[in-house]
């Protein structure tokens, strides 16, 4: 903590040497805060490593020395870009954008050592250091990497068969009024099941856990979207229905040209609502019943106690969380294009 | 403006004794009488506008024509053929435009071609069309981005794609402001008289039906039913402030019992129609017309305070009433 603190000194000071460098482009103001974005990520990585090489006298060589490269190649990643920035716009803009958090990230890293390795404030071997999850990264990458497969395998296919069937039973029950004389109740009694509750009788019913896994996935989606969907169907404004009849639609063109695409801001939220589900079930699932995939990994990894591992297996979890989500969020801005300036998104 | 489209499109359309209930909607029970033995006919490629106070069941007829209500009796019929259902041979445009949010304005212009399941044969149309409203150069954009104008002429375009026999127009101009809303008039009679499509518009405005029509159908409420029709028998293009034109406004403000608030406050209100229930016809009216100008100053100051109670003969004084032209058409 001590050496954080005395370093935070520092870029205030090199940027006023950046200052004087640069003081016939722009104002002062602006380039000051120019090199203080610019030097950021080099200066919390460089304040990382030494912290790094500071406290890990004591620790295996191997370890130490991945983390060291990880820190290096922050800095020298940093360092490249700085340059690069200065005849690349866009990459300025978005280094401008980044830089902040990401080196807030590198401190937080920093920080995250001192109080594991360095003071050894936090209880062992449940709170590795930086170092050690790294390593075990590095060291378990092929089992890491089967792992995400399999999940990715298993997420797909229990959210793309969720999904397909939630859009059936959503624009039946929303737009056909004996779908939802019978479809509503059951929708309401059995939907607000958490899909997890349903994995022992899952576990009885199938044959193999994967097939129960991807079904109860599946089920977990099933709800939020076939309920928004519905919603979004039987909302759709009586005037456009209207319009559409008179323009000489037939009752496929109401539905899937009128109905449907007013009724995809409401399904949208029930597509994220059932990504949300659908990565609480796979982890659930994976953890009592399937034998692969992240949670299942993050499971057997604790089992052995070998903690750098579960954070291992965390970390890749949230990079591929949050992929997937931002591909669902690109997906929506493109079928979603026409609400742009209308809402916030 | 293509001049390959100016043959009448326009098809007849004879209403028949057509009577339409609903619901009251205070009393389950009971039913409001919306149409009772409404009968009208239009001729190929003639525009009439229906005027009338709110609740005479205007927008009732014109969702009946269009098909999307069915009348409890009576018959509608398109040239030949009775009307049941919806159908693009009918054209409906309401006040709100009610374009498709989700498609660009070329997209909601050729909603109809696919709606018909003919995109591919007239694909060409649509430029055409985009180009006769004078859009072609938002094709792309997406409707919340256009202004009230705009998007009411996309709506129109989107419902004359289907070159319907019968264009039945719901107040469209309505929400528009007064000077878009008569440039926008100038646009559909342009439209009209390019295709002549039998036009059926319903309006608040008396101005704009005197304006743009035929024949405007004087309806009344409770029960909603046809009162009287209006030749409107002035050259186009017609000069909304010519002596002929404010004479017939006048005239059809009498016949609406408005005749007192018309002078300075267009807009028909809830205390107005009472007033008017014993106002007296025309005729009575006349001989206060040499002293006509101080009147009217004198009513606008002494009204606007009071509730309408003062004598009735000073609400019906009217600008310009030439003693001998009482009514154009009966």
């Amino acid at each position: 903590m001590n050496t954080s603190v005395q370093q935070t000194h520092e870029p205030v000071q090199m940027s006023e040497e950046k200052v004087a460098r640069a003081g016939s482009i722009g104002s002062p103001a602006a380039s000051r805060a120019r090199a203080r974005t610019l030097l950021a990520i080099p200066v919390a990585a460089s304040v990382a490593l030494a912290v790094h090489l500071g406290v890990s006298k004591n620790q295996p060589l191997p370890e130490t020395h991945s983390y060291s490269v990880f820190l290096g190649i922050i800095l020298g990643s940093a360092g490249v870009a700085a340059v690069a920035q200065s005849f690349w716009s866009h990459l300025r803009r978005w280094m401008r954008h980044m830089c902040p958090i990401i080196a807030a990230a590198v401190w937080l890293l920093c920080f995250w050592e001192v109080i594991t390795s360095g003071l050894r404030l936090l209880p062992l071997p449940y709170f590795p250091s930086p170092a050690a999850v790294v390593q075990s990264l590095i060291d378990d990458r092929r089992m890491l990497f089967d792992s995400t497969c399999n999940s990715l395998i298993l997420l797909l296919s229990g959210y793309l068969l969720g999904l397909a069937v939630a859009l059936v039973t959503g624009v039946s029950i929303g737009w056909f009024n004996q779908a939802r004389y019978w479809g509503m109740p059951l929708l309401k009694v059995v939907g607000p099941i958490p899909a997890t509750a349903w994995i022992p009788l899952a576990m009885v019913l199938s044959p193999a856990p994967r097939f129960s896994a991807v079904g109860i996935i599946a089920l977990a989606v099933w709800f939020p979207v076939t309920m928004l969907t519905a919603s979004g169907i039987s909302n759709t404004r009586a005037s456009y229905l209207d319009v559409a009849r008179t323009l000489g639609g037939g009752r496929t063109y109401l539905i899937f040209r009128v109905a449907i695409p007013g009724a995809m801001p409401s399904i949208f939220i029930g597509l994220f609502m059932g990504l949300g589900a659908a990565f609480l079930t796979l982890v659930v699932a994976e953890t009592v019943g399937v034998k692969s995939g992240l949670g299942w990994y993050v499971a057997w990894a604790q089992g052995w106690a070998e903690y750098g591992k579960v954070y291992a297996a965390l970390v890749i979890m949230a990079a591929f969380f949050s992929t997937i989500m931002t591909l669902l969020f690109k997906v929506r801005d493109r079928v979603l294009v026409w609400q742009k300036g209308v809402i916030k998104w | 403006m293509s001049a390959s489209v100016a043959t009448t499109e326009g098809s007849s359309l004879r209403i028949l004794g057509v009577s339409k209930d609903f619901p009251a909607p205070d009393n389950p029970l009971a039913r409001v009488l919306a149409l009772n033995a409404v009968s009208l006919s239009l001729a190929a490629g003639e525009l009439v506008s229906i005027v009338g106070p709110s609740g005479c069941g205007k927008s009732t007829l014109l969702r009946v024509i269009a098909g999307l209500d069915s009348p409890n009796s009576g018959e509608l019929w398109i040239g030949d053929e009775p009307i049941s259902g919806p159908n693009a041979e009918r054209g409906l445009v309401f006040q709100d435009p009610n374009l498709f949010p989700w498609l660009t304005v070329r997209r909601n212009i050729q909603a109809g071609l696919v709606a018909r399941g003919v995109l591919q044969e007239k694909r060409h149309e649509v430029d055409e069309f985009m180009r006769l409203v004078g859009l072609a150069a938002f094709a792309n954009a997406f409707p919340h981005h256009l202004s009230g104008g705009m998007a009411q002429r996309v709506a129109l375009a989107r419902a004359l794609i289907n070159h319907p026999k019968v264009l039945l127009l719901d107040e469209p101009l309505g929400a528009l402001d007064a000077f878009t809303r008569m440039r926008m008039q100038d646009e559909v009679l342009r439209l009209w008289q390019a295709r002549r499509t039998t036009m059926l518009l319903v309006t608040h405005d008396i101005d704009e039906a005197i304006y743009m029509s035929d024949r405007i159908v004087i309806m009344t409420p409770s029960p909603g039913r046809i009162d009287q029709t209006i030749v409107v028998a002035l050259d186009r293009p017609r000069q909304r402030s010519s002596p002929e034109f404010l004479r017939l406004r006048a005239d059809i403000l009498e016949q609406l019992h408005f005749a007192g608030n018309a002078i300075r406050d267009r807009s028909p209100g809830v205390g107005d129609s009472s007033s008017g229930e014993n106002q007296k016809p025309p005729q009575d009216a006349k001989p206060e017309e040499p002293d006509l100008a101080p009147q009217y100053t004198e009513s606008r100051t002494v009204r606007s305070p009071a509730p309408p109670s003062e004598p009735l003969d000073a609400q019906v004084a009217i600008i310009g009433r030439d003693p001998a032209g009482s009514s154009l058409g009966g």
